[in-house]
């Protein structure tokens, strides 16, 4: 198995482990970081798809993406922890109500 | 040869099921405080993920990024959640109540199918496959760069960095409109924390410096730079740096504003010069990137410090008591 095909499937699991936690968890600050992780774990497929180039550099269009990618990741990230914090003051508690 | 190929072969497999080990841990530990440790573990991992792949401008950022800042802000938020209690709140913050075992069984079934859905559609694509890196490298040399990853972010998809920037500025408005005034506590002292920060300010501006220009030919860049000065920016609000005049809360927001201005204008003007969104005449993109990237790492900087502040910043004698 090459190291692409790895961390590919690697990325795969990061990214279901990710939704999973973010289906179960109640906590925001949980469901935060699981949207992270599927975040990482979608930056890891395209990165490794990118070395599929058989010269020695990799296609450097998607390391472009997963760049702009991981900013926007941290600004989106700030505005859910800070939403979380105003609904946490508001309602004493950081979690959403269960409909389930 | 072989045996150097086997090591390097269960380096990467000890390095992915390490990554998915912490992923497991970050999302299941009881303790949210230990989650958000366990979360900043897994970015420096990532980072050697990145290197692995043969992504150094990647690894650059996410080190700056995935495992510095985006874990200052996550422990801030913790801290806060229950500013009532004292410090000891933020290691039991609890996250206790999961769902239904039916909802975890049904959510676990489908996201199986999912995950092999997703391995078989990567498994079946093919092993070799040039992507756009033909035509990168035939336009390398119109682009005013050398390094491809810049050429391709300030260049060739430079709308994509000039959205993004915008994506950052709405993103500390929704921060600055829902984050309460930041309360400017009695800074934390200690004479290691006020040392270092002396020393570590001005070596760190330095290596944003360095990155920012290297970033024309090697790894670095405008992002990776500009995460740096937002780390600086994080530590002097740590160490108890504060505003002191009025005219730098208008700086701020002007050093805020100039990145994506600055892109703006570039855009008007190069649509008018050569009838295309940012399309630099070749003689002068060199240049015309430095300026971009100048003014991007500034407004990048100041937007992830302002971020970590979390609300619209004042001046400290306006405190109310």
């Amino acid at each position: 198995m090459t190291p692409t095909l790895l961390f590919a499937l690697v990325g795969i699991g990061l990214f279901s482990l990710g939704l999973y936690a973010l289906i179960v968890h109640a906590h925001l600050l949980r469901k935060i970081l699981a949207i992270n992780i599927m975040g990482s774990g979608v930056f890891l497929i395209l990165v490794a798809l990118a070395k599929r180039t058989s010269e020695t550099t990799p296609d450097p269009v998607p390391h472009a993406m997963v760049i702009t990618g991981i900013v926007v990741a941290v600004s989106a990230t700030a505005l859910a922890l800070s939403i979380m914090l105003k609904l946490n003051s508001e309602t004493g508690c950081a979690e959403l109500p269960d409909d389930v | 040869m072989e045996t150097i190929n086997l090591l390097i072969w269960s380096f990467d497999a000890l390095l992915g099921l390490c990554l998915l080990w912490l992923a497991w841990r970050t999302l299941s530990a009881p303790d949210l405080y230990k989650a958000v440790v366990l979360f900043v573990a897994f970015g420096l991992l990532m980072t050697l993920a990145w290197v692995r792949l043969d992504a150094p401008d990647v690894a650059l950022a996410e080190a700056a990024i995935g495992a510095g800042l985006t874990g200052a802000l996550l422990l801030s938020a913790l801290a806060r959640l229950d500013p009532a209690v004292d410090d000891q709140s933020i290691v039991t913050q609890k996250d206790n109540r999961p769902k239904s075992e039916s909802v975890q069984w049904a959510a676990f079934m489908s996201l199986i199918l999912v995950a092999i859905g997703l391995g078989y559609s990567v498994l079946s694509l093919p092993l070799k496959f040039k992507g756009l890196s033909p035509e990168v490298t035939e336009q390398l040399v119109n682009s005013g760069v050398e390094n491809p990853v810049t050429a391709v972010l300030l260049n060739f998809r430079g709308y994509d960095t000039l959205l993004e920037m915008a994506v950052l500025l709405i993103a500390l408005l929704g921060v600055w409109s829902t984050g309460n005034k930041p309360k400017y506590d009695k800074p934390f002292s200690s004479p290691v924390l006020d040392f270092l920060s002396r020393l570590l300010t001005p070596i760190l501006i330095l290596v944003a410096a360095y990155l920012l220009w290297v970033g024309a030919h090697a790894p670095g860049g405008a992002f990776q730079a500009g995460s740096i000065l937002g780390a600086v920016g994080v530590l002097l609000l740590l160490s108890g740096w504060r505003l002191q005049k009025d005219s730098s809360l208008l700086l701020i927001r002007l050093i805020l504003l100039a990145g994506p201005f600055a892109f703006v204008a570039m855009a008007v003007i190069t649509m008018m010069i050569e009838g295309q969104l940012l399309q630099y005449p070749p003689a002068h993109a060199g240049l015309l990137i430095l300026v971009l990237e100048t003014t991007a790492t500034l407004s990048i900087g100041a937007t992830l410090a302002a971020l970590f502040l979390g609300g619209p910043p004042h001046l400290k004698n306006e405190e109310s008591p």
